[in-house]
């Protein structure tokens, strides 16, 4: 261990001259100052900057474009137990991969992430605002559906990189099930061709080898 | 070195006497660190008598990790001691690492150790700046600190989207790849980070104040720190070798070269001292680990967070956090919520002992040394 010095008096005027130097060094250069006025002055929060989540919907249409089917997936596995889902169920009681009520409370939500780590169809993602400070907990900081939508355009503005990674795996995912469409479409047809060939075939017994050729 | 049961805790008068007052420190005082009360007996200005009461801030933080899936808990474990969140983290994914046998690919190893290295850091910063304060020396020290600390809050919200409450490890890795710049900005902060101390010691180590208001204050032996169970700084400040780093080598704490610093009395002056080295060594590791980061998948493909149901069995794991050991235990019947979970907190622990250290000390010493205990309230009641 370090003995310190047994001068009386010099290691305060040391002390103060460190004192003094971030005092005057916090005049000049942001090395010594890193306040800044807010929110006159605002800084740009980091990409992975993270607070509430919100929901993404494609298109125009905060409504049909949204990306959410009502899985609940988020519901069950959030924490805090703050996620409040209603899927929407067409006349015959069949669910319609859409949800009527999706709410979130604020009050309770310690922004996680995990329902953005749980989420299937990259639908609920986290937001960077910040800026909820209200008088009561019920009318500004339980957000409905209608509050959460927010379109992919903004979600391309706060988060660039992520938000584009998210597009080209959505795009990829709509790929492969295209081409899985396609290749059971072949494969259906295929199947369908073989038994009408079958049935052809059996219809009509081959009588010689000329026949069955024809 | 191993003091009989009857003359521990060494009380020193006798507390019928008339002239003893007892009073209650806290638990809105600005100098218990959140929600804490003492209940002390005063003879004159002598302390002869001290009764930790705590629980204020008790969140039932065992029974709902009980009631919850493993993923689930890992956020709460960010609300445990919130300065240091990332250690936090690393203490429950290690623990479930264990019970489950996963495996940490080599590049999450190392953002492990960085991102530990980097808490042990911004908290010891954070402590001195504390202590001061309890000592008077309210504003420049804390506000010196937090300047430097903000700096390395800067990186974490970078990389894992928070602050303070990061919840970024994974049974089996990280959450997330660093993102472009990370490294660079990671590493000017490490390059600064020693004018920052060279600063701090010039403030601090010399002052004759700050060496009348801690020396001999607070003093706890060897012996005594082993008995109460004390890990951490509190303990290599009485002088005993033990740092969790070098004795289990979890992690790949075996790659990296630094010291063990160690007090020779005891007392409060040591137990600051021990920390601003300590930061010096973390500063090595952090050197060594921007240096030979590889690349590489930060998760193992086979790990699943979303509906685990380790074997049954049982596991405790612990690591050096930046307040002593942090443990984990965690018995599983199989189901997707442990049977049991229990945390294993430093602060709790080290502060077990806080009457020992301050009988026979003044009424203004209190805070100095429960201030040099580095407690944070979220962890002891939990």
């Amino acid at each position: 261990m370090k003995q310190p010095l047994i001068l009386p008096g010099l290691g305060i005027l040391k002390g103060m001259a460190v004192t003094a130097r971030n005092m005057i060094g916090s005049y000049y250069g942001r090395k010594r100052l890193h306040t800044i006025s807010y929110p006159e002055e605002r800084l740009a929060l980091p990409e992975n900057s993270r607070n509430f989540p919100f929901l993404v919907y494609d298109g125009d249409d905060p409504e049909g474009g949204l990306r959410c089917t009502a899985c609940r997936m988020c519901e069950k596995e959030c924490p805090p137990q703050v996620i409040y889902i209603k899927p929407e169920r067409d006349e015959n009681g069949k669910l319609t991969k859409h949800p009527t009520v999706f709410d979130i409370d604020l009050n309770a939500c310690m922004s996680c992430q995990i329902c953005v780590e749980v989420c299937p169809f990259e639908s609920i993602k986290m937001d960077s605002a910040f800026e909820y400070a209200a008088y009561e907990h019920f009318e500004s900081l339980v957000l409905h559906k209608s509050d959460l939508a927010k379109s992919n355009t903004y979600y391309h503005g706060i988060k660039p990189t992520e938000a584009t990674a998210v597009d080209a795996n959505l795009e990829a995912e709509r790929q492969r099930k295209a081409e899985a469409a396609a290749k059971k479409e072949a494969a259906l047809k295929a199947k369908q061709a073989a038994a009408a060939a079958n049935a052809a075939a059996k219809e009509t017994p081959p009588t010689s080898d000329t026949d069955a050729s024809d | 070195m191993n003091p009989s049961a009857t003359d521990w805790p060494k009380r020193s008068a006798d507390l019928s006497d008339d002239g003893i007052l007892e009073i209650s420190m806290g638990p809105q005082h600005p100098s218990t660190h959140g929600v804490f009360r003492m209940n002390v007996k005063l003879d004159g200005e002598t302390v002869v008598w001290l009764k930790p009461v705590f629980g204020y801030l008790h969140r039932n933080h065992e029974q709902l990790a009980e009631k919850m899936s493993y993923f689930g808990s890992m956020p709460y474990t960010d609300r445990l001691d919130y300065f240091s969140s990332l250690s936090n983290n690393w203490a429950y994914a290690l623990s479930v690492e264990k019970l489950t046998g996963i495996e940490v690919p080599e590049r999450a190893e190392y953002l492990r150790v960085l991102l530990a290295e980097l808490t042990r850091l911004q908290n010891h910063s954070a402590f001195l700046g504390f202590l001061l304060g309890d000592m008077g020396a309210w504003g420049s020290v804390l506000m010196y600190a937090f300047r430097e600390r903000d700096l390395i809050l800067d990186l974490f919200e970078s990389l894992t989207g928070s602050r303070m409450m990061c919840n970024y490890m994974r049974f089996g890795g990280c959450r997330c790849d660093l993102p472009a710049g990370w490294l660079a900005q990671a590493r000017k902060v490490v390059d600064d980070y020693p004018a920052f101390l060279d600063e701090m010691e010039q403030l601090l180590v010399g002052n004759e104040i700050l060496v009348a208001r801690t020396q001999g204050v607070g003093v706890l032996s060897g012996a005594d720190a082993i008995n109460g169970g004390l890990t951490g700084p509190m303990l290599r400040a009485s002088g005993v070798d033990y740092d969790i780093r070098k004795v289990d080598r979890y992690g790949i704490y075996d790659r990296f070269d630094f010291q063990v610093p160690l007090g020779a009395h005891g007392d409060t002056y040591d137990r600051l001292m021990v920390r601003l080295l300590e930061m010096r060594e973390s500063l090595k590791i952090l050197d060594a680990v921007l240096r030979e980061i590889p690349e590489g998948p930060i998760l193992d493909p086979k790990s699943k967070s979303r509906g685990l149901r380790p074997p049954v069995g049982e596991a405790y794991a612990r690591l050096e956090a930046p307040k002593g050991e942090l443990g984990f235990y965690l018995i599983s019947d199989k189901s997707p919520e442990p049977y049991r979970y229990r945390v294993r907190p430093p602060s709790l622990i080290n502060l077990t002992l806080l009457e020992d250290m301050c009988l026979g000390s003044k009424i203004a010493d209190v805070m100095v040394i429960l201030g040099s205990v580095d407690i944070v309230l979220g962890e002891v009641d939990r």
